[in-house]
C-alpha cells in the first residue's frame, strides 16, 4: 500500500511507469468495446475475401497479446485527453511527466519515433518534440484525482480529417452530408471498419474537440440526449449503405460506430468537424488519486501486474 | 478467387498470372519503401547513380515498422502496410525504371499504377492494414538497412520474409482495379444514403 508518506520524487516517478504502461496498454490491447465489435463482424461477414481479413485482424491482436507488441507499427500521434482535479498534487508535474513517459515508452515497448520537424524533415527519434505529445487539458472542481486517457492517432485516418465552418443555413443537414462525404471520400485509405465522428459547435477548434471527445467515446455507447442519438443511428446505417466494407473491398461495416458531439454555436457560424479513428482504435484509461494508487478503468486486467 | 505461394524474385510470367481478388503468400526478400524512400530512389536513378538494392523481380512493402535493436541486430516488432495512396505520384516511375513486380501496401493505388503494372508486368497487393504483429510474424529477419537518415519509417529494410500474407490482389497486370470497381457501386450507392438523411 502506498500511503501518505510517499516522498514527491517516488509519486513523480510512479506516474511515469504507470503512463508508460498505460501506453503500452494503448498499444498492444485493443479496447473491449472495439474488439467486441470486430468479432461481431467477424461472425457476421459473408463475403470469402472479407472473412479472411477479419480473420487477420483477430488473429492480429491475438498476437500483439501474446507477444506483447504493438498490434499496429504506426502508434500514431501520442495524444493525452487530461482531466485533473484541482487538488491533485503534481498537476504542474504532468507536462513533464508524460514527455518522460512518452520517450521512455518510445524505446521500451517500443514505439515508432513518429514526431517529425515540419521545416527539415527531420525525425527526433522518440516521439518527443514541440507540442508532441499533445495535451488536451480539463481542470475538475473539488477533485484530488487526475484521469489520463491516451489515443493512439494513426496518420492513415487522420488524414481525411476535416473541419469546416458552415452557414446556419446549411446547418445539420450539411454536417451530416460533411460526414457521408468523409467516408465516401475515405473509402480504403482510413483503414475501415471505422469509427467516424461528428463535431459540432461555434468555432473550428470547437468542433475538431467535439469530434476528438467523439472518437473517445465507447463504440455501441450513444450520446445521452435521444434526440442525438437517434440522429448517430440514422448516420451510422447511411455510411453504412454506403457499401465501402472491410478495408474498401465491398462488403462488411464501414463504420463499426457513429458518435456526434456537440457544443453550442455563434449565431453566424455552424462550425463542423469530422473525424475518423480506424479499426485499430487505440485508446486506454488510468486514474491516480491523490495517494498514488494507480487503476486503469480501460483495461483493468492490467491492474494486477505492477 | 485463387492462392498463389511465390517466391522472390518472381518472373514477369508468374506476375501476369495473378487477378484482382487472388491470394498470394510470399517468401523470400522484400524491401519496404515509402514516400521518402521513391523520392529518392528516383532522384538517384535520374542521376544515373546505383540504387543500393536490385529491385528487379522484388516485392517492396509501403510500411515503416517499428523496430528495436538486440544484441546488436535488428529486429522488427510491427509491421503493418502504410496507405499506399500517398506514392501514387511516384509509383508509375518506380515500376518502370527499378523493375519491381510486387507492390505491397493498403488503401488502393490510381489509374497511374496501374497503367505501370499492365505495361511492365506487375501488381499491387493489400496486406490487411493494421495487422502489423500478423506481418511481423512472417518477418524472419532483417538482412539490412540503408537510408536510415530518413528515419525509420522511410528507410529501406531488407527483410527475409516467410509465407507473408494473406496479400490480396487489388490491380493486376490485365488493367484491373478491384477498388475502381467498388468505387463505381459505392458512387451508385451515395444518393441512397443522402436519402437516407433526407439531404
Amino acid at each position: 500500500m502506498v500511503g501518505a508518506s510517499i516522498s514527491p520524487q517516488e509519486f513523480e516517478e510512479k506516474i511515469k511507469q504507470a503512463t508508460i504502461k498505460l501506453l503500452m496498454a494503448a498499444a498492444v490491447y485493443l479496447p473491449r468495446d472495439v474488439k467486441n465489435a470486430l468479432e461481431e463482424a467477424y461472425k457476421k461477414e459473408k463475403g470469402e475475401l472479407q472473412k479472411k481479413m477479419l480473420r487477420a485482424i483477430l488473429d492480429n491482436l491475438e498476437i500483439a497479446e501474446k507477444e506483447k507488441r504493438p498490434l499496429c507499427q504506426d502508434t500514431g500521434a501520442i495524444l493525452f485527453y487530461v482531466k485533473v482535479g484541482e487538488k491533485f498534487p503534481y498537476m504542474g508535474s504532468l507536462p513533464r511527466i508524460l514527455r518522460e513517459a512518452t520517450a521512455k515508452a518510445t524505446e521500451l515497448i517500443p514505439l515508432r519515433p513518429n514526431v517529425v520537424d515540419v521545416i527539415t524533415g527531420k525525425n527526433t527519434g522518440n516521439n518527443v518534440g514541440n507540442y508532441l505529445p499533445w495535451i488536451d487539458w480539463e481542470v475538475v472542481p473539488n477533485s484530488d484525482e487526475a484521469e489520463i486517457t491516451v489515443m493512439l492517432k494513426g496518420g492513415g485516418s487522420e488524414a481525411v480529417s476535416m473541419m469546416k465552418v458552415l452557414t446556419p443555413a446549411e446547418g445539420l443537414e450539411g454536417a451530416l452530408k460533411a460526414a457521408i462525404d468523409t467516408a465516401f471520400d475515405a473509402g480504403p485509405r482510413t483503414c475501415p471498419p471505422n469509427i467516424i465522428a461528428l463535431g459540432i459547435g461555434a468555432t473550428g477548434e470547437i468542433a475538431v474537440k467535439m469530434a476528438k471527445r467523439g472518437l473517445l467515446r465507447p463504440v455501441g455507447e450513444r450520446h445521452p440526449d435521444p434526440k442525438i442519438a437517434e440522429i448517430e443511428k440514422k448516420l451510422l446505417d447511411a455510411v453504412n449503405s454506403l457499401g465501402w466494407g472491410v478495408h474498401g473491398t465491398g462488403s462488411g461495416p464501414t463504420a463499426l460506430d457513429v458518435h456526434i458531439e456537440i457544443a453550442e454555436r455563434h449565431p453566424a457560424t455552424y462550425a463542423i468537424s469530422v473525424m475518423v479513428f480506424c479499426w485499430a482504435a487505440r485508446r486506454a484509461t488510468m486514474k491516480i488519486t491523490a495517494d498514488g494508487k494507480v487503476t486503469y478503468p480501460s483495461h483493468s486486467f492490467l491492474e494486477e501486474e505492477v | 478467387m485463387a492462392e498463389y505461394n511465390l517466391r522472390t524474385p518472381v518472373s514477369e510470367e508468374e506476375v501476369r498470372k495473378l487477378s484482382i481478388g487472388d491470394i498470394v503468400y510470399l517468401t523470400g526478400t522484400v524491401y519496404t519503401l515509402r514516400d521518402a524512400g521513391h523520392k529518392r530512389a528516383l532522384e538517384l536513378i535520374a542521376r544515373g547513380e546505383k540504387l543500393p538494392v536490385d529491385f528487379r523481380g522484388m516485392a517492396i512493402y509501403h510500411m515503416g515498422p517499428i523496430v528495436k535493436k538486440k544484441d546488436g541486430e535488428w529486429e522488427i516488432v510491427s509491421a503493418g502496410p502504410t496507405t499506399s495512396t500517398r506514392i501514387e505520384a511516384y509509383e508509375y516511375d518506380f515500376i518502370e525504371k527499378s523493375g519491381v513486380r510486387i507492390i505491397i501496401g493498403k488503401g488502393g493505388m490510381g489509374k497511374r499504377t496501374a497503367e505501370a503494372c499492365k505495361k511492365f508486368g506487375a501488381v499491387y497487393t493489400i496486406f490487411t492494414g493494421g495487422a502489423g504483429a500478423l506481418g511481423a510474424k512472417a518477418i524472419q529477419r532483417i538482412t539490412g538497412v540503408h537510408w536510415l537518415d530518413l528515419g525509420v519509417p522511410e528507410a529501406i529494410w531488407v527483410m527475409e520474409v516467410k509465407e507473408f500474407g494473406p496479400l490480396f490482389v487489388i490491380i493486376d497486370s490485365k488493367g484491373n482495379n478491384y477498388y475502381e470497381q467498388i468505387k463505381e457501386k459505392v458512387e451508385q450507392n451515395l444518393k441512397e444514403a443522402y436519402a437516407k438523411l433526407k439531404l
